[in-house]
């Protein structure tokens, strides 16, 4: 990501690896530092913006920065094992080097949000763009108004940033909606699907903008709900996601329609996604 | 524009004089096709085929290309190979794959601020001096000219040669083709009205040779209403999803990425790919937005059509006729179009 060479990827050392789930499909976060201090220094993004992770010898893939903007020293990025990148990252050990390569796409308009109510709506490791919103919201609290997140998994196994979301119930500042799809011993809280307890919380859509990221499936429920609530189109937004391999609108893969979801996206209105005509 | 003539057969001696000056690449027979390759002795060259089978664009946007070289392990480092930036002369580029430049330079060159530029293509692009040979016999497949294109069109190239009998009629278009025939004028002689009115006829014949037409008025607007219609199940029946349509497509720009390394060393490379096979949209998960033919031919078709025109105001086809010419199964482009515009919606 020279200026002579946007293919080029800066060298990244994994400095933190922390396990957020285990199991077949287990999640990790990399937290990455850029070697170069230029790079570090000139490197920023805003909430929603991707980057590309290269492990040498076997590829890159694209994924959303979990970790804030307003956290300088570093950028992290939340995977689930999955593919050939996903597992060959996943087998990386602290202290080792990868590549990077970035920012792109859009971003979430916070800045636009400001006084805004958020409510988010997250799904499996679809909780890793909202992640690095909420952070922003949590640094920048005073600019929005109510905050509440309702975020679910399959088990309680699968749940991100678990002891994140128990550090953020201590404080009263904003309200944390967890759920797991099947009853399980111990677990206190909802059981069931996002969309239903979206459905229980019954938010107002008054003065708020609801974020939401996870499977298909959930996404399409959750806006389906969402407008009977009340809420407007242009009140819901979300990401779409392609396949991608340049990352900066050449390579002809990402389309959907006649949009590149890795420039044109990946954060979209449901105003702007509820008629595109495309293979998704 | 200067306007000269050439002696049919001075061509040699010119070409060898370019050849000595510049990098030269042209048309020569290679397996019973034309393939532009560079050019060590101008008798090589070959100008009775019209069309090479792979278009030119595989001179500046390559089939591979190392995009970055990597050692592995604690002391990774990344570096880009050094792209030739010295000028290159190609030699007998015909309108349609000169115009096929024209289209897809947006796609790699950018096209507004703080559009991403594509080096290799950018510096390839850049170093090129294209030497137009305009069609007089145009192929039976042909349709140029449903473009406002011309077998002998100046637009595209640096410089023109026409073939108008004993000579050939030499075009000088842009500053880059000055700069070149001033390295070489010796050899050319000032065109006289008369030799420019045989160039002019010589044109009109080849458009009027053109037999086939595609009819794009309104097809973007239809195809804007048509996405789900069973038409598109019927036009990729029969397709068996080989890609060569878009492999010889001058105006195809997809292309993969891929790691190739050994244990210590290795680099990234981009290789041409097509939006036709079923592994391009194929997420990690399982998942595939285009899962079946149909999604994949009738994403070609919208892509070219549809898309194009929406995000760069041009159509993604340039009349070469290369993908009617080599499909195995005989899906013709002008006849899909023509149907497009027949469905009922």
């Amino acid at each position: 990501m020279t200026d002579e060479n946007p293919y080029q990827p800066w060298i990244a050392k994994i400095i933190s690896i922390k396990e957020e789930a285990s199991g077949e499909r287990a999640i990790k976060t990399f937290r990455l530092e850029f070697q170069d201090e230029e790079v570090k220094k000139k490197f920023t993004f805003l909430p929603g913006q991707c980057i590309m992770v290269s492990v040498f010898g076997t590829g890159e893939s694209m994924f959303a920065i979990s970790s804030s903007p307003t956290q300088k020293d570093y950028i992290e990025v939340s995977v689930m094992r999955y593919g050939k990148l996903t597992k060959a990252l996943h087998l990386k050990e602290e202290g080792e080097l990868v590549g990077a390569r970035g920012p792109y796409g859009n971003s979430f308009k916070l800045e636009e949000w400001k006084g805004k109510n958020i409510l988010f709506l997250g799904g499996g490791i679809g909780q890793a763009p909202l992640r690095s919103v909420i952070d922003y919201c949590k640094d920048n609290r005073k600019d929005y108004g109510k905050i509440d997140i309702v975020y679910g998994a399959r088990t309680s196994r699968d749940l991100c940033y678990k002891d994140e979301f128990a550090e953020m119930s201590k404080k009263d500042d904003l309200s944390i909606h967890l759920s797991i799809d099947v009853e399980e011993e111990g677990w206190d809280q909802f059981v069931g699907f996002v969309p239903d307890n979206l459905k229980r919380l019954n938010p107002s859509p008054e003065n708020t903008i609801a974020i939401t990221c996870g499977p298909p499936i959930m996404i399409k429920f959750v806006i389906q709900n969402l407008l009977e609530l009340g809420f407007k189109e242009d009140q819901v937004y979300t990401t779409l996601e392609m396949r991608m391999k340049c990352g900066i609108g050449i390579c002809g893969r990402c389309n959907i329609g006649n949009l590149y979801v890795c420039k044109d996206g990946p954060v979209f209105s449901y105003d702007q996604i509820k008629d595109i005509q495309g293979d998704m | 524009m200067e306007q000269l003539t050439l002696p049919k057969e001075k061509l040699p001696e010119l070409l060898g004089e370019i050849g000595s000056k510049f990098e030269l690449v042209g048309p020569i027979e290679e397996n019973g096709f034309l393939a532009f390759r560079k050019i060590n002795d101008p008798k090589e060259i070959n100008l009775d085929i019209l069309l090479s089978r792979v278009p030119p664009k595989s001179l500046i946007f390559q089939q591979t290309e190392t995009l970055f070289t990597y050692a592995k392990g604690k002391d990774s480092k990344v570096q880009t190979p050094k792209i030739e930036e010295t000028k290159r002369v190609i030699f007998g580029i015909r309108s349609c794959d000169a115009r096929g430049f024209d289209i897809i330079d947006p796609v790699f060159m950018g096209k507004k601020e703080g559009d991403y530029t594509d080096p290799f293509y950018t510096k390839r692009r850049n170093r090129s001096i294209l030497i137009g040979l305009s069609c007089n016999e145009p192929d039976a497949n042909c349709f140029c000219t449903s473009f406002d294109d011309s077998p002998a069109n100046t637009k595209h190239v640096d410089i023109l040669f026409t073939d108008i009998g004993d000579k050939y009629y030499v075009e000088v278009v842009t500053e880059k083709g000055e700069d070149l025939i001033k390295k070489v004028s010796k050899i050319f002689s000032k065109a006289t009205e008369k030799e420019g009115n045989i160039r002019k006829e010589t044109e009109k014949a080849a458009i009027d040779a053109i037999s086939r037409k595609m009819n794009t008025e309104g097809v973007v607007e239809k195809l804007d209403k048509m996405f789900e219609h069973e038409f598109w199940v019927e036009t990729a029946r029969s397709c068996i999803g080989c890609g060569i349509c878009t492999y010889l497509c001058p105006c195809c720009h997809c292309f993969d990425i891929q790691d190739e390394s050994t244990l210590k060393l290795g680099g990234r490379v981009r290789v041409w790919d097509s939006c036709m096979y079923e592994e391009y949209t194929h997420h990690a998960s399982g998942h595939n937005p285009r899962p079946s033919r149909m999604n994949r031919v009738r994403n070609r078709v919208y892509h070219k059509f549809n898309y194009f025109p929406k995000n760069d105001g041009i159509f993604g086809c340039t009349g070469c006729g290369r993908c009617i010419d080599y499909c195995p199964v005989n899906i013709d482009i002008i006849e899909v179009i023509d149907k497009v515009k027949e469905v009922n919606v």
